[in-house]
């Protein structure tokens, strides 16, 4: 027996742990369908599979989309919580699909899953994410100086000064704010917690040089001011950013200019 | 445009300029906040703040001069019995309590005012539905405000 077998466990006389009874349990996948080449209505369809408690979400629309319907649409890309493509609506609440494990969500009951609420649905669950994107955009996400000339060096920034918008920086664009925000649901015009987010970013880092301008934006009748701090945004955040605390702050730097 | 590539959205040509020269190798970034027909105006000047922080304000003031009302009227002297023409007319024959109800009512009304257009910012679908609601209420608020305040000032006691 020079190599190492799996019979280790026959030789013991009992069987390994975790190989005798399938650690595999049955799970029924309740899904939004919309497909407007087939109906103008969208419908829950149940999957019924065998999946292991700790896979995640994600591998179970995988198992649905390569063994049972090739025809279901989800977006995914990277499959490990950076990418922000695979935010949906998990039993009623804004979540990843790749970071949120079937043991965690009760799968004694069927686990529902819908496209993200406040945007157009494509297909499934694919929204247009447009609107949510044109709203980033509008807050100016890029570093603006005054200078005029190429750097010659680095623009430092001391370890405080990082820190100040640190939280902010870890937002993947996922959407699963934005669409947990009943104000958004109702408005589209309004900017949402991830445009606000981003341009909290900006505004707060000390190298950036158009916070006046950014505010001004958010000042608008759809900005920040349309925040209820109802605190969806903070708790469907899948990166844990205080997103209704970073909203709060810009509020409070257009009331005292200070930033 | 010397270029034939359609560009990604957002990743668009800026007016007269080709999406790639040789001085920006990068495609160029559409101006911010491009503005077409469809876009709602953007409001300028500071009046959602302004309504914002008045919320905030407001509400500091009224829960005093609230609260204090309350035990007035219903809890200090004999409680909510006491209250007659006589009790009113006293009150309102001293100048502190015509500002401490004036200003009652001016904060409480305006209060309750725009948090209702905030309701209706939130709730209301159609333009037309938002136009309608917001008119009865400003018509309701002006009244209310304009009638109390003639009340307060005009009030006589000796009225038979």
């Amino acid at each position: 027996m020079a190599t190492p077998v799996l019979d280790k466990a026959d030789a013991a006389g009992r069987p390994e742990p975790g190989f005798a009874d399938s650690p595999y349990i049955t799970v029924t996948f309740r899904v939004r369908r919309f497909n407007p080449e087939v109906s103008a209505e969208a419908v829950w369809e149940d999957f019924q599979l065998e999946i292991d408690p700790k896979e995640r979400v994600l591998d179970g629309l995988h198992k649905i989309k390569w063994d049972l319907d090739g025809t279901l649409t989800f977006r995914r890309s990277c499959a490990h919580g950076i990418c922000g493509s695979d935010a949906m609506r998990i039993n009623g609440k804004n979540r990843l699909a790749c970071k949120t494990l079937i043991k965690d969500i009760n799968p004694e009951k069927p686990i529902t899953v819908e496209p993200i609420k406040g945007l157009t649905v494509l297909k499934d669950l694919v929204v247009d994410m447009e609107p949510f994107f044109q709203a980033y955009r509008d807050v100016m996400p890029f570093l603006v100086t005054k200078e005029t000339n190429e750097p010659t060096r680095e623009r430092l920034q001391s370890a405080e000064d990082r820190e100040r918008f640190d939280d902010t920086t870890k937002c993947i664009l996922c959407a699963a704010c934005t669409s947990s925000c009943p104000v958004f649901w109702n408005d589209g015009q309004y900017f949402g917690p991830a445009a606000i987010v981003n341009a909290h970013r900006f505004i707060f880092d000390s190298r950036d040089e158009a916070g006046e301008q950014r505010l001004e934006i958010l000042n608008d009748r759809d900005g920040v001011w349309r925040c209820r701090t109802t605190f969806n945004c903070t708790d469907a955040c899948p990166r844990g950013i205080e997103v209704t605390k970073a909203i709060q702050e810009v509020k409070r730097a257009l009331i005292t200019r200070r930033y | 445009m010397s270029t034939t590539e359609t560009p990604a959205s957002g990743v668009g040509p800026v007016e007269g300029a080709p999406v790639y020269t040789v001085d920006s190798p990068a495609p160029l970034i559409e101006a911010p906040r491009k503005r077409t027909k469809k876009t709602p105006k953007s409001t300028r000047g500071n009046f959602e703040l302004a309504a914002w922080l008045f919320m905030r304000l407001s509400g500091i003031v009224l829960v005093v001069l609230v609260i204090g009302h309350l035990l007035i009227q219903l809890v200090l002297d004999g409680g909510v019995s006491k209250i007659g023409f006589a009790f009113v007319a006293g009150r309102w024959a001293s100048p502190f309590w015509q500002v401490w109800d004036l200003l009652m009512l001016w904060l409480a009304m305006l209060h309750g005012a725009n948090g209702l257009r905030t309701v209706i910012n939130d709730y209301a679908e159609r333009p037309n539905s938002r136009l309608w609601l917001k008119a009865l209420l400003y018509t309701a608020t002006v009244f209310t405000i304009l009638l109390g305040t003639l009340v307060i000032f005009t009030f006589d006691p000796n009225i038979r």
